[in-house]
């Protein structure tokens, strides 16, 4: 009895491997109150297991909709998203979400909001749940404010309670919505250190949408351009450059550039990006 | 420690202006009994058992009626607030009911249920539910959409959903609208029991009623009194102490 316990917590933090992804010719429009946007017009991209993929486009160009349709939370008015080969038809511990806001449950404390995803995972024991949800607080940093109220919590360490909270039930692939948009630019440089690391750690494919070039450049392995309406993958980039990255290098800086540069060709003026 | 020394100081005061009120004579003794005598009407009426009778039955009466009004009214909220055919039935329905003071229902339960048991419970279920389902409606309604989508993708759905998200995220316009049903019920319950006898028990309205009766100007206060008292032990020991939890977990500042 106790050797499975133990068991099931290893296998539990063990590694897995992550997930491929498939969007094929995903398209996606809504009503609206001047007429239907179309919001994707036949997107198609495929993310290799453990892939770090960055989405970057003005906003309302479709990113976090084309986010929304990977979780499953959303579905495509044509096209397919497989995962490993199945079709995705809704949402699922497989592919966790971090949205931009933390959504964070405020009636929950910090390690409760962590276990609330295990609590709902068959075959772990009570101890199970509360140790891997222990290990995944170190992870981000969080040990000491285990019992703390959400709203005690600065901006940044909210976001990295929902990081554990989505990485805590070990899915495959993490879908993160512009998570550090509202954050300041110190916070966020210790964020895209630790997430690197993270990410090398427990080995996911990643998913992360943003409007900020350096963001981008500084996280993915590849960047793709989003073009809006409609919403379309104009260009992509792949950044060669080491790992962890420096916000502040200055090989990133060209690429960067380069990027904006190209964003800015088809955005024409409605440029919200690059610092 | 000051704020205590205070209201000890202010009601003292109080009571020593009643008392000086009596011994000036303004009122006939009659009218305005001494603060003594008042409290010799509630040692007796402790002593011979018929306060503590009379309240066991009012808050039987409340009770029974408030955990109904609550249990009905929970998952009708719920149901108004998510299709709209309830929305437009019901929820219409307990808007207009609610701005009807419960007390209006004294008239209806007496002619439909007679001077009995289930008239007290109808008044006070009455006066309950509405404001749960109300309060439930709007409290879903303003559950921000994000949670439910971050539990979806974590694998909670229906009873899960709404057991485990949507009743804790509304739990504060709950918690208000259960405070008001508690306020509705507790007051329609002493109309009816001072307006109506009913022989299967003697409630605190009805002593009070009876004080009327009388003329015993004493029992009238010390029923006051009590009624005040329970008033204040019903906010402090089951109200309060939700509302601090709440207020302490979503960081919403505190009067
Ligand atoms: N639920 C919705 N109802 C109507 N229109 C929507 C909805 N969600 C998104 N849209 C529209 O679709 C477009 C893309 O939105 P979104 O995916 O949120 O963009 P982004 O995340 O890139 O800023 C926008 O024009 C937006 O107004
Ligand atoms: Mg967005």
């Amino acid at each position: 009895m106790l050797r499975h316990k133990t068991g099931s917590v290893t296998e539990e933090l063990a590694v897995i491997s992550p997930s491929k992804l498939l969007i094929q010719n995903v398209s996606k429009s809504f009503r609206g109150t001047a007429g239907d946007v179309l919001a994707l017009d036949r997107v198609s991209l495929s993310v290799a297991e453990g892939e770090f993929v960055c989405l970057v486009g003005v906003s309302g160009c479709g990113k976090s909709t084309l986010l929304n349709i990977i979780a499953g939370l959303e579905k495509p008015d044509s096209g397919t998203v497989l995962a490993d080969g199945e079709p995705v038809t809704g949402p699922g511990r497989e592919r966790l979400v971090m949205f931009q806001e933390s959504a964070l449950f405020p009636w929950l404390d910090v390690l409760d909001n962590v276990l609330f995803g295990l609590k709902l995972k068959p075959n772990l024991t009570r101890k199970d749940r509360y140790d891997v949800a222990k290990y995944y607080l170190e992870l981000v940093g969080l040990t000491r404010f285990e019992h703390a109220n959400i709203h005690e919590l600065s901006g940044g360490m909210k976001q990295r309670v929902a990081l554990a909270r989505a990485l805590a039930p070990n899915p495959r692939v993490l879908l993160m919505d512009e998570p550090f948009a509202a954050l300041d630019a110190l916070t966020r440089e210790q964020l895209y250190g630790d997430l690197q690391q993270i990410w090398k750690a427990r080995r996911k494919t990643i998913v992360f949408v943003t409007h900020n070039v350096r963001e981008a450049a500084c996280l993915g392995d590849r960047v793709l351009l989003f073009s809006p309406h409609p919403g379309r993958i104009q260009e992509e980039f792949a950044v060669d450059l080491p790992r962890p990255r420096d916000i502040n290098s200055v090989d990133l800086a060209g690429y960067a550039s380069r990027i904006t540069r190209a964003l800015k060709n088809f955005s024409g003026s409605e440029l919200a990006v690059a610092e | 420690m000051k704020r205590i020394l205070f209201s000890l100081v202010f009601f003292s005061v109080l009571i020593a202006l009643w008392e000086g009120a009596f011994r000036a004579k303004i009122w006939s003794p009659v009218l305005l009994p001494a603060p003594i005598q008042v409290v010799q009407y509630l040692e007796n009426a402790v002593t011979d058992g018929t306060l503590f009778h009379a309240t066991v039955i009012t808050m039987r009466r409340l009770l029974v009626g408030y955990f109904i009004g609550i249990l009905g009214g929970l998952p009708l909220g719920f149901l108004t607030a998510r299709a709209k055919i309830f929305h437009d039935t019901i929820g219409t329905l307990a808007l207009g009911l609610q701005t009807l003071p419960s007390v209006c229902w004294v008239p209806l339960a007496l002619l439909w249920f007679g001077q009995s048991e289930a008239a007290m419970l109808f008044v006070v279920v009455m006066g309950t539910l509405w404001s749960v389902v109300i309060a439930t409606d709007t409290g879903v309604r303003n559950v921000p959409p994000i949670y439910r989508r971050a539990a979806l993708t974590m694998g909670s759905k229906r009873l899960h959903m709404w057991f485990k998200v949507i009743l804790p995220a509304a739990l504060p316009f709950i918690v208000s609208g259960m405070k008001q049903g508690w306020a509705f019920a507790w007051r329609s319950l002493m109309a009816a029991e001072i307006f109506v006898t009913i022989l299967t028990g003697f409630g605190l309205g009805q002593l009070l009623h009876y004080g009327r009766e009388l003329s015993a100007m004493d029992q009238v206060i010390g029923i006051m009194f009590v009624i005040v008292v329970i008033g204040l032990l019903a906010d402090k020991i089951f109200f309060s102490p939700i509302e601090r939890f709440l207020h302490r977990r979503w960081g919403t500042s505190q009067a």
